[in-house]
């Protein structure tokens, strides 16, 4: 009995902590049949959105480890992708070698970006995800001034084609067929109908492996510490300004690395609009996977990316054929986003003063236990 | 033996805050494995003490200390908690300092992980370093053993009882090899009785380690069960060193409170012998580190009741339960009527009011005017300095009539300030001290709680403050509840005092009673 | 603290406190806009032709940054959430519009109906804001953007049917920006409207900002608004005065939805347009940071904050983009905008006395 009413409790318990995640089982299981694709051009679908994606969710992984929040500011390293492959398209190095170059290009400047941004994280201590959220439509400004006005102008691009014809500036989308899928298609091999790039596959596996051996070092263990509280990390000798900075640079590079994945699949990049919305689609993508603001792990990334991305798949098609109007699935995948990451943020928050009101009335409780003992 | 320098030595420890002597000429020795027990009341100098044998940074802050400080015969400097660390000296304060999410081995070993160089730590330096988990978990059971207390290592610390949350942090200071010198900061206030008994248990098993423990509690007969020595200070000055075995608690009671001159009673009135205006019966109250238990307690209309008692032991939770300010249950009535709980506005409305111990967070609006401060609960309680305008559909504020009651209290409490309109954060604390009370004489209320009136303010205002209450008393005919830890600034004002201990009243006395009869009480059921 | 003080305050402080008060970056930004104007007549760019574009351009933002002023007080912090506002007044524009209404009757029917959603709406964002508090600042931001996306679906949706808004063909959802000329646009501008050659000045516009910064001036005067700006400043210290500090919260998170929906309409007559789908959006940041420019802190602002503010962050974004265009032929108006705004921010973000709770 005792025992039934315990498990009980358990799946109560575990549905209300992953609610998000269900929910969006549920509706990924009415739209299948709504929509009525097939499963192989699904599958093939989920497959090349999660090599897509995955490598730059899991940038997001650090920074929530060092107490940090959810890193808006993983905008900055695509920011930085976006600029290498500006500067490899106008050397007109393609394939792979076009590919790693602009991986290698970005570190430095993901670097930077990434210390700005920790740095001003620092100053802005309790509020890291308005500040990283804030500081990723600064640099987006920050951005256009360097690739609309001084690209061209003051630093040198040498073929006119993805310059604006007014001389300088860049052309709002720059084409990358020629390193499109280069990743993808080593290795490739095709089980069933679908696709499945190796090589990309084998690159996140290789970064969830770092990730895990990366938890297991001291600094890993001293982020974990300084994520949970500060001032004990401090009491402790753990220099906790340097932790976090290096989160968020870590994190900032990774981010570089996963855009220029991310764009070498899409073969084609929106100069000022890519890396805009990049940030929130991503962070959705965690949060669906069942991660909240202080805690995430690889097994959210992978479960996110999957159920989310099946929605962004599912959702123009299925408000299609309910409504008759596609617009409305894209306004509802947008929709579902913000809704998603306003959950995670409002339960993440009410959680925090449960648990701080949770102590007074775990007192109060002993106290009455206590009175009635002397009664 | 004999002949090998002492383990510790504190010679002529002296140390002022802003002019304000707190320490004077200490002198402590202490042998390898001594366990000396550390007494005396609040403000009596033992956390400064302690503070500057662990480097504490507010020591460096505020001007350092003089004397000198001898370990094994050399003399040490420390500027931080952690050259005293390297010197092997361990503290275990009173607020935990441990990772929630962690476990006991990595919270025992927090930055000192055992380590395993890697390939990638070549490169990119030592923080690479993959930990060395099998050694961590050796390390931090032999420290738990050699605590001799039994504590799961796995367990994380968010699910751990109080207690094993108070072991794990010493088995923290007891991995730390170097360790010879362990302070414990009333290390069993958090305890139950059983683990208070294991703890004494572990620090004899320190002690034959060859470790030296100095041990802070209020609970005497712990001091007496496990230390070797007794030291008791009082108001800065170390009164006793004794040998635990040839002294007696009410002895050791007589030093802690005993004062050598004594000082100026009230104006002698006799104690009131009114009706009783307030009754509390069986108040509890939830205020985190002053937890209240079954309180009750009658106030007679018309005195001044002074509550006395330890930090920590629940006088300050009295005041802020009735007020509202934390969840509270049991009953009061007020004047006949009761009084409904955990409604602060309930409790205004019948002019009760509160000045509280927490100026800055509960006290004043800081980044306000003078105005503001003192007339702000008057207007809106009793729409004070209001001018009804559309026939009393608004309620515009009356500057000229705020600026009034402010220049009144400014002239009467002597407050410091460059005019009405100056911010409360810019005055210093005496000043700010008596916009509190000024904000509470505005509300012309028949029954004043006052909290800690005088904690962190100097002399000079301490003599103001208090003769403005007793004024306000004489004069207004208020009845005045005033809690502090200061057992003689009580005996001044007050005609009765309670003292409070383990969250009860310990018991009532007429403030002229002698001084030892109070701390009798003060520890009579500490926890 | 009320206006009248604290100009006192700074009247009677020193010089170097009232720079410091005023902080660097509130300095360069009106350094930058005094150099702006010094440097328009050389331009070729008509200084008056400036001076009534600034004008206009505060005269359509103002209520918009004056709706920032009571969640501030009552320490609600900086209001990020202003879309849910918005929304509440394009439903008042949309629906006075869909029922026939003309002229100035439309602006004063669509006050009416977008009061109750903004009341509506902005309960029920209180409450939410209650239950977190300490966090508002993010959460307001992703509800204005979720309630911002959801209406992105509705206006795809709702029946609306008048040819001027909805779409011809199918004749459902509505058009992504539409103009108000038939309707409510310049009915305040065009009152009283003032012309002295170039220089024009949108007097009805100005004098209802006038009315509402009155209202809010008065109300802060009175018993209420004085519990609401010590909420803001020490919410414990106010519940020990008897407060209910969560139902002033709440009080003041209604008068900010509330003016928040007036001043998108306010907006829309000044701009001539209405603006569906994506565009309240990027309403909010800009407000924010008008009104940190102004000298407002998170729990401290005023009425002189939100024209200061106002005027130099539109100066600025008016003025920038024209006078560039003279000198070197180069508009960077959106790149300065995005800079400005969210850098002025940044800075209070980063500073701890500035945004405290």
């Amino acid at each position: 009995m005792s025992r039934r009413s315990l498990s009980g409790r358990n799946a109560v318990r575990f549905f209300s902590s992953n609610s998000v995640p269900i929910m969006f089982i549920l509706i990924i299981a009415v739209c299948v049949p709504i929509v009525g694709f097939s499963p192989a051009f699904l599958l093939n679908e989920i497959v090349t959105r999660f090599s897509r994606n995955a490598f730059l969710i899991l940038s997001l992984l650090i920074p929530i480890m060092a107490g940090m929040g959810l890193n808006f500011g993983m905008t900055l390293g695509a920011m930085a992708a976006e600029i290498a492959l500006i500067f490899t398209s106008d050397w007109q190095i393609w394939g792979i070698p076009g590919v790693v170059l602009a991986m290698i290009i970005s570190i430095p400047i993901s670097t930077v970006l990434g210390l700005l941004c920790g740095k001003i994280l620092n100053a802005a201590r309790g509020r890291e995800m308005i500040t990283s959220y804030i500081i990723s439509f600064f640099m987006n400004g920050v951005y256009q001034l360097v690739v609309l006005y001084m690209m061209g102008s003051i630093i040198p691009i040498v073929h006119n084609n993805i310059k604006l014809p007014r001389g300088y500036g860049i052309r709002s989308s720059v084409d990358l067929t020629r390193i499109r899928k280069c990743l993808d298609n080593v290795l490739a091999v095709n089980i069933g109908g679908v696709r499945i790039p190796l090589l990309t596959v084998a690159i996140i596996v290789l970064m969830c492996l770092v990730i895990v051996w990366f938890r297991r070092t001291k600094l890993g263990q001293d982020m974990r510490a300084v994520g949970q509280d500060m001032e004990v990390a401090r009491a402790a000798g753990i220099n906790v300004e340097r932790t976090r900075l290096i989160s968020i640079v870590i994190s900032t590079v990774l981010a570089g690395i996963g855009m220029v994945i991310y764009l070498q699949n899409m073969g084609d990049m929106a100069t000022y609009s890519s890396h805009s919305q990049i940030g929130m689609f991503c962070i959705a993508a965690l949060l669906v996977g069942g991660a909240s603001v202080d805690r995430a792990s690889i097994g959210n990334v992978f479960l996110g990316v999957i159920l989310f991305h099946t929605m962004f798949i599912l959702a123009p098609a299925a408000g299609a054929k309910i409504t008759g109007n596609e617009v409305i699935g894209e306004y509802f995948r947008v929709f579902v986003s913000y809704g998603v990451i306003t959950i995670a943020l409002i339960m993440y928050e009410t959680k925090k003063r449960r648990e701080k009101a949770g102590m007074g009335e775990l007192l109060a409780a002993a106290q009455r236990e206590e009175e009635k003992k002397h009664a | 033996m004999s002949n090998q320098a002492p383990l510790l030595e504190m010679k002529n420890i002296r140390k002022n805050f802003f002019g304000n002597q707190v320490l004077e000429d200490i002198n402590l020795t202490m042998q390898k494995g001594e366990v000396l027990g550390l007494v005396g009341e609040n403000g009596a100098g033992k956390s400064t003490l302690m503070k500057i044998l662990f480097g504490m940074n507010e020591i460096q802050e505020t001007g350092g200390y003089e004397g000198e400080i001898l370990l094994n015969g050399e003399k040490v400097t420390f500027n931080s908690p952690f050259d005293a660390l390297a010197h092997g000296i361990g503290m275990v304060h009173q607020e935990f300092s441990l990772i929630p999410g962690f476990t006991a081995t990595e919270n025992i070993l927090l930055n000192r992980e055992p380590q395993k160089k890697s390939v990638m730590s070549e490169i990119f330096g030592d923080r690479l370093n993959l930990i060395n988990r099998k050694n961590m978990e050796t390390q931090a059971q032999t420290a738990i053993d050699k605590m001799g207390m039994h504590i799961d290592r796995h367990m994380i610390i968010n699910g751990m009882p109080v207690g094993h949350k108070q072991f794990t942090e010493i088995a923290r200071e007891l991995s730390k090899e170097q360790l010879q010198l362990l302070i414990l900061d009333e290390p069993t206030a958090v305890l139950t009785e059983q683990e208070a008994q294991a703890l004494l248990a572990s620090i004899r098993i320190m002690s034959e380690h060859g470790i030296a423990v100095i041990f802070i509690t209020h609970r005497l007969q712990e001091i007496l069960d496990v230390c070797d020595t007794v030291v008791v200070m009082r108001d800065g000055v170390l009164v006793q060193n004794v040998p635990a075995a040839k002294t007696s608690i009410p002895e050791i009671t007589r030093w802690m409170v005993g004062r050598n001159v004594s000082t100026s009673q009230s104006d002698g009135r006799p104690v009131p012998e009114t009706e009783t205006v307030m009754k509390i019966e069986h108040l509890w109250v939830d205020m985190p580190g002053e937890t209240v238990r079954d309180v009750c307690l009658d106030v007679r209309q018309g005195e001044i009741l002074g509550i006395g008692g330890l930090a920590g032991q629940g006088k300050l939770g009295i005041p802020n339960g009735i007020m509202g300010l934390y969840a509270s249950g049991g009953s009061v009535t007020f004047e006949g009527e009761s009084v409904p709980l955990n409604q602060p506005r309930n409790c205004l409305d019948r002019q009760l009011a509160f000045v509280s111990e927490d100026r800055r967070g509960v006290g004043l609006l800081l980044d306000e005017s003078l105005e503001w401060n003192i007339a702000f609960p008057a207007m809106q309680i009793h729409d004070k300095f209001l001018k009804p305008m559309l026939g009393g559909l608004i309620k515009w504020r009356d500057e000229k009539a705020i600026e009034q009651v402010t220049q009144k209290y400014i002239d009467e409490l002597q407050i410091r300030c460059t005019s009405p309109n100056q911010k409360a954060k810019e005055l210093s604390g005496g000043n700010q001290q008596k916009v509190c009370l000024a904000k509470a004489f505005a509300l012309e209320p028949k029954f004043l709680f006052v909290s800690e009136p005088t904690r962190g303010i100097d002399v000079g205002a301490k003599a103001l403050v208090l003769k403005a209450l007793q004024k306000f008393n004489r004069e207004s005919g208020v009845t005045i509840v005033m809690i502090s830890s200061e057992l003689e600034e009580l005996r001044q004002i007050c005609d009765r005092i309670a003292i409070v201990s383990g969250g009860r009243i310990a018991g009532i006395l007429p403030a002229t009673e002698d001084s030892e009869r109070f701390g009798e009480l003060m520890i009579s059921q500490v926890i | 603290m009320s206006g009248k003080t604290r100009t006192e305050l700074t009247a009677g402080g020193n010089l170097r406190d009232t720079l410091r008060e005023f902080g660097l970056p509130r300095l360069i930004i009106a350094a930058f806009l005094l150099l702006m104007f010094i440097i328009a007549p050389f331009t070729g760019v008509n200084f008056w032709a400036q001076i009534t574009n600034v004008i206009n351009r505060f005269s359509w933002n103002a209520v918009l940054v004056l709706a920032m002023v009571p969640m501030v007080h009552s320490g609600c912090g900086l209001n990020f959430g202003l879309p849910v506002g918005i929304i509440a007044g394009l439903l008042g524009a949309t629906l006075s519009i869909e029922f026939g209404f003309t002229g100035f009757a439309s602006f004063v029917m669509a006050i009416l109906i977008a009061t109750p959603f903004a009341l509506a709406f902005g309960m029920a964002y209180g409450w939410l804001l209650n239950k977190i508090k300490g966090g508002e600042m993010m959460i307001a931001t992703y509800v204005g953007f979720s309630v911002v996306s959801f209406f992105c679906m509705m206006w795809l949706v709702l029946p609306y049917k008048k040819p001027d808004m909805a779409w011809g063909f199918e004749g459902t959802g509505l058009r992504t920006t539409f103009p108000v000329d038939k309707y409510y646009g310049g009915v305040l501008s065009n009152f009283l409207k003032i012309e002295i050659g170039k220089l024009v000045i949108p007097t009805g516009a100005l004098l209802f900002f006038a009315f509402l910064a009155f209202l809010m001036w008065a109300f802060l005067h009175t018993k209420t608004g004085t519990a609401m700006t010590a909420v803001g400043s020490n919410p414990t210290f106010a519940r020990a005065a008897g407060i209910h500090v969560d139902r002033i919260r709440m009080l003041s998170v209604v008068m900010s939805t509330w003016l928040a929906a007036i001043g998108i309409l306010v907006y829309e007559q000044g701009f001539g347009f209405v603006q569906l789908y994506n565009a309240p959006f990027n309403m909010a940041l800009p407000a924010v940071s008008a009104i940190l420019i102004g000298g407002a802190t998170a729990n401290k602002a005023s009425i002189t904050n939100v024209v200061i503010g106002t005027i130099l962050f539109q100066g600025i974004v008016t003025m920038t983009p024209t006078v560039m265009n003279g000198l070197i032929n180069l508009d960077i108006s959106e790149v300065l905008r995005m800079v400005v705004s969210n850098g002025m921010i940044l800075y209070a973000l980063t500073r701890k006395s500035e945004v405290s709770r």
